[in-house]
């Protein structure tokens, strides 16, 4: 008993230390120094996926290794030419094989179960409050707020080593973040003016390939305002590795003041055709 | 066991009597399996060193954050040191290691080394069922390296020396919009040329497995090492034609103006991902499955105790072929494949998981009540058995297309088909070599240093390896030259291990050299009574031509178990 619930609390505190910090009020959502768990996750999706890893497979995938690694050990230990110079010539036991065959099949339908209810949410999208086109390109994203937001769009690249501001991280700060507002359901309809890219929003628990000719529609709704990063996650040419992904959430109030501000700034005749245009590969 | 002493005796007066070619014609000109083995293996060794060494080169360029490495590389081997040269070096680096470790090492090692050496040996046949082809096979493959290797010095993207783009060949990426340079063409023949050699090499094992099995040796009587071999052979012979149909659209997308896969044209790069993976995902079990086998003859041989439910290996051997072919999109989970082709390829990649775990449990049980010697073969073989596992169980997680949605193209992908290849097929490949070298050479290698090289590896993977799970779940993306300096511990805790198995690596080196070098001599079967397949009663290294009179396999049909459990026996 003593073994069972020192064995309970090990994953737990796995689990817990794979799991997010749960911080105050804005989230920085990037990696850590020396981390070694999930980033923090602000939407619904996104914490689903860090639950049905930490609480469904971790153990399941950390008990099968451990008792592997056991029985390896014993049996090394056990049966070694030492301790059992005769080898027994049993080469059948059919209930032990129907056994690890069912047990295994059984701890699948466990993991399908939480796996597929949340394969469902992830993918039959809600009806948007807000719909933002994202567009890549080698090497960096344009994001386009539609008309109804004032119908302007802009391009996000990356921040030279030798211009980012103190606390900014090196290679995924970007310097136009998407802004979005807190609390709406946001889809994005992703696509490529070139090669293969890929949008991803750990913190979200977002990644949707741009492909050209395509557009691939994707949501989040984050709950929590902050800062929150991810990088191009599809290899795109010499510059993969300098595409950030920069998302600021934001209240509805702060929003609606960015956007002013925005509207200002992008709206030069081309953006507005830009994010108007229907997607037509050039 | 008067009559095989009789049999070899025989074959070795028959060789003598056919004049066989010396020198290097013996090996340019050759149609002996054994001498092709030899070969592939040569082949398959070289181009490991230079995958190493490609691997060890990358690791030193993340080992912190920056560009340090590769502008010195670039330099060297282009010319061109400015950051965008090196950049793209990086890219080319990467994708040449797995282009060679897949096609060059793997493959050769295990079906074109291991499986020319041994399947005649294990079945009782002379040779294999076509000689020449089994030549044009081997020289192809090394045709093909060569233009891989012009590859890396002749333009790609624009301005740019050698391929960047992933093993994955993804287009747009790889055709003229990425890529118009014809650095990528000349991929496309060298993954050409290797298809055909992989293509004629799975029909030659095909046929000899069919028809040249000894009089008694039955398919349920054949060791597991074949079984694989032939289960394998037919995997590259479905798969193979898929890659070749892609790889031929890509090239006339690149040379004829056709837009197979441009969407100007009405193309769609996504329909090259589907074929790629068609082949691509088939193929890592092509990688493993050989693997499996040497490792189930190993686990047997050395716990002195026939494999344990031997028919249930196969038909989970069979079961994995199968299921192979139908799980290609969990590759695609991220391209916006619909919710329900998600669901189904959630599904029935999860599902074999479940006889890939009875293959595990199999070689558990075989070792059960064994009396398990830790000679080199079997240490590589129950490491194999531990690092498959955690490589098996990772890719249960990544089954999940959910939760793929965060851990895809991340490090936690490059940590997971590391855990089965680098350290699953690559540590079934050590298993085989350390078990079949004494047969192969006639010379025992030196066991403490392969002890050395064991643990050296073992522990370098792993070291290498595991961190990149934290890596993964941090977000960092794969195939990226720079990151932020929150990912600095792991990837330096990760360089340290490559460098350790880079050590490893050397160890074997001199490993090797140090055997030809000593010649201690292996004598017929230097395992004792648990090695009980055909090759170990032939001389060692074995006669030029065996089994010319073919020996009479006997099962023992009470129990139904096969020559290979050691029931059998031979007359």
């Amino acid at each position: 008993m003593r073994v069972r619930s020192n064995a309970v609390s090990a994953v737990i505190a796995l689990a817990c230390a794979l799991s997010p910090p749960r911080a105050g009020a804005a989230v920085f959502g990037g990696p850590a120094p020396g981390g070694v768990g999930f980033l923090p996750t602000v939407s619904d999706n996104g914490d689903d996926i860090v639950w049905l890893h930490n609480w469904i497979l971790l153990p399941v995938t950390v008990g099968i290794s451990a008792l592997v690694l056991g029985l390896i050990v014993y049996i090394v230990y056990r049966f070694n030419e030492d301790a059992n110079p005769v080898p027994s010539r049993r080469t059948h036991n059919g209930l032990l094989e129907v056994i690890w065959t069912v047990t295994p099949a059984l701890l699948l339908v466990f993991i399908a179960v939480p796996s597929f209810r949340l394969l469902a949410k992830q993918l039959i999208i809600p009806a948007p409050d807000l719909t933002l086109k994202v567009t890549a390109s080698q090497w960096h994203w344009n994001y386009g707020y539609p008309k109804s937001e004032g119908g302007f769009s802009f391009d996000s690249l990356i921040v030279d080593d030798k211009d980012l501001k103190p606390g900014e991280p090196r290679v995924i700060t970007a310097d136009h973040p998407m802004v979005v507002p807190i609390g709406k359901v946001i889809e994005v309809d992703v696509t490529s003016q070139d090669v293969i890219h890929s949008f991803s929003v750990p913190s979200f628990g977002v990644k949707i390939d741009a492909i050209p000719g395509r557009l691939n529609k994707y949501w989040f709704k984050a709950d929590r305002e902050g800062f929150y990063y991810g990088q191009c996650s599809n290899i795109c040419g010499i510059d993969h590795a300098f595409m950030p992904i920069n998302v600021r959430v934001v209240s509805q109030q702060d929003y609606e003041a960015w956007l002013i501000e925005a509207k200002k700034e992008f709206a030069t005749a081309d953006a507005v055709d830009l994010a108007a245009a229907p997607l037509v590969h050039p | 066991m008067a009559s095989v002493t009789d049999l070899t005796h025989h074959d070795v007066e028959a060789h003598h009597e056919h004049a066989h070619p010396t020198g290097w014609r013996r090996f340019l000109y050759s149609t002996n399996h054994k001498d092709i083995g030899t070969l592939y293996l040569v082949l398959a060794v070289c181009a490991g060193l230079i995958g190493t060494t490609i691997s060890v080169v990358i690791r030193a360029e993340l080992m912190e954050p920056g560009l340090h490495v590769f502008p010195l590389i670039s330099a060297i081997m282009t010319g061109d040191g400015s950051i965008d040269a090196a950049k793209n070096m990086y890219n080319v680096f990467f994708t040449s290691h797995a282009i060679i470790m897949i096609f060059f090492m793997v493959m050769p090692a295990m079906m074109g080394g291991f499986g020319n050496w041994m399947v005649p040996l294990m079945i009782g046949a002379p040779d294999m069922a076509f000689p020449r082809l089994n030549n044009l096979s081997f020289w192809l493959l090394a045709a093909s390296f060569c233009l891989l290797m012009c590859s890396l010095f002749v333009e790609g993207s624009p301005g740019m020396k050698g391929f960047g783009g992933g093993w994955v060949l993804y287009p747009p990426m790889s055709s003229n919009a990425g890529a118009p340079g014809p650095a990528v063409d000349f991929v496309i023949l060298a993954m050409h040329l290797a298809g055909a050699s992989s293509i004629i090499g799975s029909i030659n094992f095909i046929a000899t497995i069919l028809n040249m099995r000894a009089p008694g040796m039955t398919m349920f009587r054949m060791p597991l090492f074949p079984w694989s071999v032939l289960v394998t052979a037919f995997l590259l012979l479905l798969a193979l034609p898929v890659l070749a149909g892609a790889l031929t659209m890509l090239l006339t997308d690149r040379n004829f103006h056709t837009t197979f896969f441009d969407p100007a044209g009405g193309g769609d790069p996504i329909l090259f991902q589907h074929l790629f993976w068609f082949f691509g995902h088939p193929e890592v079990y092509i990688l493993i499955i050989p693997g499996f086998g040497i490792v189930s003859q190993v686990v047997a041989t050395f716990s002195k105790k026939p494999i344990f439910g031997y028919v249930g290996m196969v038909y989970a051997m069979l079961a994995i072929a199968l299921l192979g072919f139908a799980v290609w999109a969990h590759h695609m989970f991220t391209t916006g494949l619909s919710l329900n082709a998600q669901r189904y390829f959630v599904f029935a990649t999860m599902v074999i998981a479940v006889p890939t775990g009875v293959k595990v449990f199999s070689w558990l049980a075989t070792m059960w009540g064994g009396s398990i010697s830790l000679k080199p073969p079997m240490l590589w073989a129950i490491g194999f058995i531990f690092v498959f596992t955690v490589g098996g169980v990772t890719g249960v997680v990544l089954a999940n297309a959910a939760v793929t949605r965060y851990l895809h193209d991340t490090y936690y992908v490059v940590a997971h088909f590391h855990y089965t290849m680098s350290l699953g097929a690559v540590f079934s490949i050590f298993a085989g070599f350390y078990y079949w070298f004494p047969k192969m050479t006639g010379y025992l290698y030196d066991d403490r240093l392969a002890k050395w090289h064991f643990w050296l590896m073992f522990a370098g993977i792993n070291i290498t390896f595991f961190p990149q799970h934290f890596l993964g779940f941090q977000g960092m993306p794969r195939r990226v030259v720079d990151y932020t300096e929150a990912y600095a511990l792991w990837n330096m805790v990760s360089s340290l291990g490559a460098y350790i198995s880079g050590v490893g690596t050397i160890v074997f080196v001199y490993l090797i050299y140090e055997a030809f070098a000593a010649k201690r001599l292996a004598g017929n079967n230097p395992w004792g009574p648990g090695a009980t397949t055909l090759e170990w009663t032939l001389t060692s290294p074995p006669p030029f031509h065996q089994f010319e009179t073919p020996p009479h396999i006997f099962g023992d049909e009470e129990t139904h178990a096969p020559a290979i459990a050691g029931h059998g026996s031979m007359a």
